[in-house]
């Protein structure tokens, strides 16, 4: 990818909150990050992990109870919901890349559910209430995160957004180094014939462990990110309702392409909060345009794009 | 002398079918040794126990000397078993020249290394780049594996072993459906391979002018049992290939 694309997305980045709503914007970053995180498995490594809101949501629970109720600033409070995210994921990683396929998604998604459980019923949690009022707090003890900038007029929490975009950045890049590097491309071997890698004298199952874990501590990082923004953390976050947006994201926006994440993430995002008014019927018109995307372009978006400009996008 | 590679009553059952029976047989190092027998034989199979892509159910396998049997198939292939399978087995979406870098790759070590980018491992490219050259599909190095011809497929399972450098080459019917104009690469290669002296070759192969030429010894697989051992022209010769093989009978 042109090094130019990339400054100006980067410049781009650091504009748009001038011109789109800052919390929509943070709300899409965070997803983004999600769907990037779980993309490495799925698109990278050809896992398909049916419980990922175990590792958003429980890094957003950790890192709201440990800001909420230990003061940490927020880059600790991330770090910290990162590392345990990352933590959970050793353990969940472990127990399911015994299996294959459907096997592998059915056993990530009850130990998901188990996650769930323990968020519904632990003291520490909130239960059904999730944990509310949870402060933003100051940056490295220096930026206040709940600071307000009036621009023409708007007050624009640039102080948290800024912050956000960089904690997308530094996912972002963390997976793209990933993804690019020789361990990436053992992954990439995995997913396209998981025999011959072996042959060739990979241990697959240690590359399928440690590409489980950075996904899921990166998906973490997003849920932890996502705490601070909206100040809570609820049980949505580790429902399997989640799991199942960030598949659907990922799969619109298009599976193991550099940007179909985040516009899948962008089309389901924007659905949500522009058909807020229409209920429960949301989930209907997110299902049906989903149903026509595997349909008629099932490498997504992005995927048919690429295809048609004959070019990785 | 160590041999480089040797079974010991190597055997494994699928229910009440034995599909490698007892086979004891050694290598010694910087030899070509074919293996024939009719389909069905056990040869592919016996390749299999040994890359350790199967588990034997009774025997052992010794490289260089050392006891191998509870390997597991990256081990092996690190320890310096090779093979190229003989249905075509790639990294269909991949290109041409990363199929082979991941060999590269494997055989340098660097898989786990996650912080340094792919692009910049100049060295490795310019090896895969080698081994391309070999095999004469340079031209094709950006094309994804699956975009191949067959013959080309073939010679790229081919190239895939060659950069990983093992001490112990398994071909598996390298030239398997290939058309006649591009057999003479693969030949080539093996016979380049051979000439070293230094890299043991199993060899399975149906076509007899090609095994008479290569081979320093000929091996008989017969529903999966060891039938015949020996010189190419002594083997070829004997009653037991000519009924069991080749498919004469012979009076008794």
């Amino acid at each position: 990818m042109n090094r130019f694309v990339w400054i100006a997305l980067f410049i781009l980045g650091l504009l748009v909150p001038l011109v789109v709503y800052p919390v929509f914007m943070m709300k899409l970053l965070c997803f983004a990050l999600f769907a990037f995180a779980f993309d490495l498995l799925l698109g990278y490594t050809g896992l398909l992990s049916f419980g990922h809101a175990a590792f958003f949501g429980s890094a957003s629970y950790v890192t709201g109870h440990l800001v909420k109720n230990s003061g940490l600033t927020p880059e600790l409070g991330v770090l910290a919901g990162t590392l345990f995210a990352g933590v959970l994921g050793y353990v969940v990683g472990s127990l399911a890349i015994r299996r294959q396929g459907i096997y592998f998604a059915m056993v990530t998604l009850a130990l998901a559910q188990i996650v769930y459980f323990v968020a519904l019923k632990a003291p520490f949690t909130g239960g059904e209430d999730g944990l509310q009022g949870i402060p933003r707090g100051v940056l490295f003890g220096l930026i206040d995160l709940n600071r307000v900038y009036s621009v023409g007029g708007h007050p624009l929490a640039l102080n948290l957004y800024y912050f956000v975009f960089a904690v997308f950045c530094l996912g972002f890049w963390i997976i793209h180094r990933t993804i690019h590097s020789p361990f990436g491309q053992v992954l990439k071997a995995i997913r396209e014939n998981e025999p011959r890698a072996i042959s060739l004298g990979y241990k697959v199952d240690r590359f399928k462990l440690m590409a489980f874990v950075i996904s899921a501590a990166m998906a973490g990082m997003a849920g932890a990110t996502k705490s601070l923004v909206f100040q809570l953390a609820s049980l949505t976050d580790v429902s399997w309702h989640t799991s199942g947006e960030v598949v659907l994201m990922t799969l619109l926006g298009g599976v193991g392409t550099v940007f179909g994440p985040l516009v899948g993430a962008f089309t389901v995002v924007t659905l949500q909060s522009e058909l807020s008014s229409v209920g429960s019927w949301i989930t209907v018109i997110i299902g049906s345009i989903f149903m026509v995307c595997v349909l008629v372009f099932r490498r997504g978006m992005v995927g048919e794009l690429a295809r048609l400009l004959k070019r990785p996008l | 002398m160590t041999f480089a590679l040797e079974t010991q009553q190597l055997t494994i059952r699928f229910g009440g079918h034995v599909a490698v029976d007892a086979v004891s047989c050694a290598f010694a190092p910087g030899t070509l040794t074919a293996i024939v027998g009719p389909n069905g034989a056990g040869k592919t199979t016996y390749f299999n126990l040994i890359s350790g892509q199967l588990k034997a159910t009774t025997g052992r396998v010794f490289l260089h000397g050392e006891d191998i049997s509870g390997c597991s198939a990256p081990q092996r292939s690190r320890r310096g078993i090779g093979r190229a399978f003989q249905l075509t087995n790639l990294f269909p979406n991949l290109t041409v020249l990363e199929n082979i870098r991941l060999a590269v790759q494997s055989r340098a070590g660097v898989g786990l290394n996650l912080w340094s980018v792919w692009s910049h491992h100049r060295e490795l490219i310019g090896r895969a780049e080698e081994v391309l050259e070999t095999v004469a599909l340079t031209a094709k190095r950006d094309l994804a594996a699956a975009a191949l011809p067959h013959g080309d497929q073939r010679k790229l399972e081919v190239a895939i072993l060659m950069a990983l450098e093992p001490d112990v080459f398994m071909f598996d019917e390298p030239t398997a459906g290939m058309s006649v104009d591009e057999v003479p690469v693969i030949l080539d290669l093996i016979r380049a391979l051979k000439a070293r002296r230094d890299k043991t070759i199993l060899l399975v192969e149906h076509k007899m002018d090609v095994v008479r030429e290569l081979a320093d010894r000929i091996i008989v697989l017969h529903n999966g049992a060891l039938v015949a051992d020996g010189e190419p022209a002594e083997v070829i010769a004997s009653p037991i290939v000519q009924e069991a093989y080749l498919g004469i009978e012979v009076a008794k």
